[in-house]
């Protein structure tokens, strides 16, 4: 290294990049993958948010994902520091995230190293790096840019160092505030995308500041954009129909607080925990406009039974956490299966056990929504598979709840999370909203459960509601409310309890097969795994193969008509981002082998013999890995 | 008095609301299956009176408890009830609070429920100050998993997990209680004293705020002595006395001679009232009405219509939408 530092190639710095001769014509693509990455607080998630915005507005599919370094202010230039955002741009319609990233900006070398070094960046991918590292006061810096940069070009990444603090000084005084607009402009070049609209998202960002904020970030917006223009020798241009709907650009956790917000619910119960924290922070900022309140219990035991005392009381409420905080609430959740107050839980899942990695994703927590709660306690599991269906899952999970007076949960995760993929604009309906407590008396005679015997259907009496007082119990209990030590009448409210779940089953529709109804390979999935499971699925369809998906939104009770989808195809496996036993493991075979959850579902219920494809690395699943292993299933 | 009957249009309603009278059997359910001499029996009864001369409509009013014996409270209450789970009847109460104001909500909660699985509920109920009226019923062991030593056992009390003696110094939930800010409300009652429990229970349901009372309750089954000292020497019960607290009358006077002039807002005294273990404090120890309640803070004054929702929606939406081209006019 030390070698490195001697032959000074810190004069290169100093040597201007040369000036595009001509006016390169720009290369058309379907779809290109980008990354804006820095130290945190330098402002690439912000460029990367109005990146994404933009691209949307110029009609073209967008799925942004935040980079978020795993501390809060983790050390400068560290590699585990990346803080940014990955876009993924095409020309139509895109559904996740994509595999490798084909171009980054990054701040600093380290940043980017971590990236190397997550496998985040496509062989030879475009590396756009800040140079200012080369000329540094301190010699180590200088050396660790230096041999970080020759390593990438020697192994064939196209780098190209940019001297954005030097231009971004010229102008400002200092660069680390706005030499992520400087950036911006430089893609808005490379993408061909208007730089008015980049104009427009600095005025919403910055509108509310003073003007000369405003004034400096459109500055070095237009001069990144120019220096862009005259010094480098590639641009490219993503054809995009624009929508002629309006199209809403927001992540799920802001797309499940607007979900709450539509369905007429008026509390949320929550405890801060990442990564559901945000949907939370949105709702505290707008729910009162509405009539709504947040309440930040003392812990997530407090949360999920506030909510039900607010539920029990007539105004059925939601609790949103993750999993430690899923795993508190369970005695509570409990206590609602058995008093059947409706109740909707949403576990925005993270990578567990325990604390386990709190900023990435898992679907680690399916058994748990399904079986958590000792004893029989069943319970409605939804999960959204795309930031559009976070909306309106929400609504559904609060009807169901007040429908079948039972608790709902809604799984999402990390990657949905922090995830933005333009859908269209919710046109607001009054069916969503809850109604109205009621208050009638209760006719003479009626009792506080009086469980249908098909359904297992009771009305529920409120508070306020003259004749209906009883006392709710945890315990067993009999039509009147009354405690039941009688052994039969537990069983026979077990049944009850669990014939609500046929009898919702009964309203589903049968789920809707991605590809031929038959074929070869199916690949079953649930939650944030749908775009790119689908992708897969299309790739190889394209190429001839009798691949379809079927993405299950239903995970308990499951929709009617999925065992003779299965039976349609000769192989079925699932693709899912929580352990699984590696059948290549030494000591692992038939006989022991741990299965992922939605296989071990699937194969108890349906007698199929369904495989399992997992991974838990923290991110989502890539199409390309997805259709690598649906390729091996094949030939199998 | 029957309810129903009469209760078919919303005139009725109206009307019945100027002139209610209720007997105490409109409040009882059931028959309370606590041991003989068991000191719930004595706080039920006067709950049950301060419900019929208050008038509390029925099902207006809710009583919500955990678990223990102290928590099949609500089963003998003709009255809405909320049996939960050990350890979480103020949360749960909170939320009935939250969203519905207009009930009135009592809280029942053992020794063990509220001080030891509930402790971190307790401390922020009292934070919150949301318009509860909680009693503790506080029997220095747990009563219903059949005599293990609790939060308030008295140091060498004999339970099954302390055969030898329990080890630690009690807590005491008066001076822990008057220890946390936004603290509104604290009184201390002794089962065996109905008059002043009475008196208690009617000012702690009258105070607006979270008004905490701890109930020195007798457990015949499992300490049947425990109390005998304080029962059986008047003079180890002091009475507080003040104007704006409670008055002791002739009769009681007669028995608990030892009484003291306190002024329920003086808050360092009532810590130094509280910290006394050798007597039995009886009364008001801190009352202070001007503490502000959580859903007074909380409570959204706006109404969550149809209307509100779809404009305060739409305006929302508006921050995310990307308007096709031409088109960036709002939709309706
Ligand atoms: C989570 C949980 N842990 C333990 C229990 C068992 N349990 C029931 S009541 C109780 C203690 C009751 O004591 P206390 O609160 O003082 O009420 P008491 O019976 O004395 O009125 C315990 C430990 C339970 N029901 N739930
Ligand atoms: S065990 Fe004690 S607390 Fe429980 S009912 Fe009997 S006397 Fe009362
Ligand atoms: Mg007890």
């Amino acid at each position: 290294m030390n070698q490195m530092t001697k032959q000074k190639p810190a004069k290169k710095a100093v040597q201007k990049p040369k000036a595009a001769t001509s006016v390169k014509a720009p290369v058309r693509l379907k779809e290109h993958i980008v990354e804006i990455i820095s130290d945190s607080g330098e402002g690439a998630q912000k460029c990367g948010q109005s990146l994404g915005a933009i691209a949307a507005q110029m009609g073209n599919g967008i799925w942004t994902t935040e980079i978020i370094p795993a501390e809060i202010r983790p050390p400068a230039r560290s590699v585990a520091g990346a803080s940014g955002n990955r876009i993924r741009i095409g020309s139509g319609y895109i559904t996740n995230g994509g595999d490798e990233t084909d171009m980054v900006v990054a701040f600093n070398e380290q940043v980017l190293l971590g990236r190397v070094r997550a496998k985040e960046l496509k062989p030879g991918c475009t590396i756009l790096l800040e140079d200012m590292w080369r000329t540094h006061a301190d010699p180590k810096i200088v050396a660790s840019y230096i041999e970080t940069h020759d390593a990438l070009v020697k192994a064939g990444y196209k780098v190209i160092e940019i001297p954005m603090e030097r231009e971004c000084r010229t102008m400002v005084a200092d660069p680390r505030r706005g030499k992520n607009m400087y950036a911006l402009g430089m893609l808005c070049y490379i993408y061909s995308l208007e730089l008015k609209l980049a104009v427009d998202q600095i005025v919403l960002a910055f509108g509310k500041k003073d003007q000369s904020v405003v004034d400096s970030n459109i500055m070095l917006l237009e001069a990144g954009h120019k220096w862009a223009a005259a010094n480098l020798d590639f641009c490219y241009s993503i054809p995009a129909v624009r929508s002629t709907e309006p199209q809403l650009v927001v992540n799920g956790n802001t797309s499940l607080a607007l979900g709450v917000l539509a369905s007429g619910m008026e509390i949320c119960a929550m405890y801060p925990i990442t990564p559901a924290t945000s949907a939370s922070h949105y709702l505290s900022e707008v729910f009162e406009k509405v009539g709504g309140m947040v309440h930040q219990a003392e812990d997530e035991i407090a949360a999920c039974a506030f909510a039900i005392g607010a539920s029990y009381a007539g105004k059925c409420t939601v609790t949103i956490t993750s999993g430690p905080g899923y795993s508190l609430k369970q005695e509570a959740i409990g206590l609602a299966v058995m008093g059947e107050i409706p109740l909707v839980v949403v576990n925005v899942q993270r990578g567990g056990p325990s604390t386990g990695q709190p900023t990435k994703m898992e679907q680690g927590d399916l058994m748990t929504a399904i079986f958590g709660s000792h004893g029989d306690a069943p319970k409605v599991v939804m999960a959204p598979g795309t930031i559009e269906e976070c909306f309106y899952s929400i609504i559904t999970a609060r009807k169901i709840a007040e429908t079948f007076n039972m608790v709902v949960v809604v799984l999402t995760d990390a990657a949905l999370a922090t995830s933005q993929q333009p859908f269209p604009r919710p046109q607001f309906n009054e069916s969503w909203m809850a109604p109205p407590v009621d208050q009638s008396p209760v006719p003479a005679g009626a009792k506080p459960y009086d469980w249908d015997d098909t359904t297992g259907l009771a009305r529920r009496f409120i508070p306020g509601q003259p004749g209906g007082m009883h006392t709710l119990t945890g315990l067993a209990h009999d039509r009147d409310s009354h405690v039941a030590y009688d052994a039969e009448i537990n069983e026979q409210t077990l049944r009850f309890r669990s014939l609500k779940l046929a009898a919702l089953q009964k309203t589903l529709k049968a789920p809707k097969v991605f590809g031929d109804p038959k074929g070869d390979l199916l690949v079953v999935g649930w939650g944030s795994t749908k775009g790119a499971i689908e992708e897969a699925v299309e790739m190889l369809r394209a190429e001839g193969k009798k691949v379809s998906s079927l993405h299950l939104q239903f995970l308990q009770p499951m929709a009617p008509g999925i065992k003779e989808i299965l039976q349609g195809f000769k192989k079925v496996m699932t693709v899912e981002s929580n352990w699984s036993d590696r059948p290549d493991d030494k000591i692992i075979d038939e006989s022991n082998r741990r299965y992922s959850s939605m296989a071990i579902l699937l194969r108890s219920r349906f007698l199929i013999d369904i495989d399992c494809f997992s991974e838990v690395k923290g991110q989502p699943i890539k199409p390309g890995t997805i259709r690598r292993v649906m390729l091996e299933k094949l030939k199998k | 008095m029957n309810m129903m009957s009469d209760m078919n249009s919303a005139t009725a309603c109206l009307l019945q609301m100027t002139d209610e009278h209720f007997q105490l059997e409109d409040y009882q359910s059931g028959v309370p299956r606590w041991c003989t001499g068991c000191g719930d029996n004595a706080i039920l009864a006067a709950v049950q009176r301060l419900c019929r001369d208050e008038a509390l409509r029925p099902e207006k009013t809710v009583f919500v408890s955990g678990i223990g014996c102290s928590s099949r409270f609500p089963h003998y209450m003709k009255t809405y009830g909320f049996h939960g789970i050990h350890g979480r009847a103020l949360p749960v109460a909170e939320g009935v609070k939250m969203a519905r104001p207009d009930l009135t909500v009592f809280v029942n909660t053992g020794d063990g429920d509220c001080t030891s699985i509930g402790a971190a509920h307790w401390i922020h109920a009292i934070r919150y100050n949301m318009n509860l009226t909680v009693f503790l019923h506080d029997n220095q062991i747990y009563g219903l998993t059949k005599k293990q030593a609790s939060p308030t056992s008295p140091i060498g009390t004999k339970s099954n997990t302390t055969p030898r003696g329990s080890y630690l110094e009690a807590l005491n939930p008066l001076t822990v209680t008057l220890g946390v800010q936004n603290v509104s409300f604290v009184a201390q009652a002794a089962d065996w004293i109905p008059e002043v429990l009475f008196d208690i229970v009617k000012a702690a349901y009258h105070h607006r705020g979270l008004s905490f009372v701890r109930i020195i309750q007798r457990c015949p089954e499992w300490l049947p002595k425990a109390l005998d000292p304080w029962m059986h020497d008047p003079n180890k019960v002091l009475l507080l006395n003040h104007a704006n607290g409670l008055q002791a009358s002739a009769g009681l006077s007669r028995v608990y001679k030892n009484q003291i002039e306190h002024d329920p807002l003086n808050i360092d005294r009532a810590r130094e009232i509280a910290s006394d273990t050798e007597t039995i404090p009886v009364g008001i120890l801190y009352n202070n009405p001007a503490v502000p309640c959580y859903e007074d803070l909380r409570q959204s004054d706006k109404l969550r219509t149809a209307d509100l929702t779809r404009a305060g929606l739409n305006a929302e939406l508006d921050k995310y939408t990307v308007w096709p081209q031409g088109a960036e006019q709002k939709v309706a």
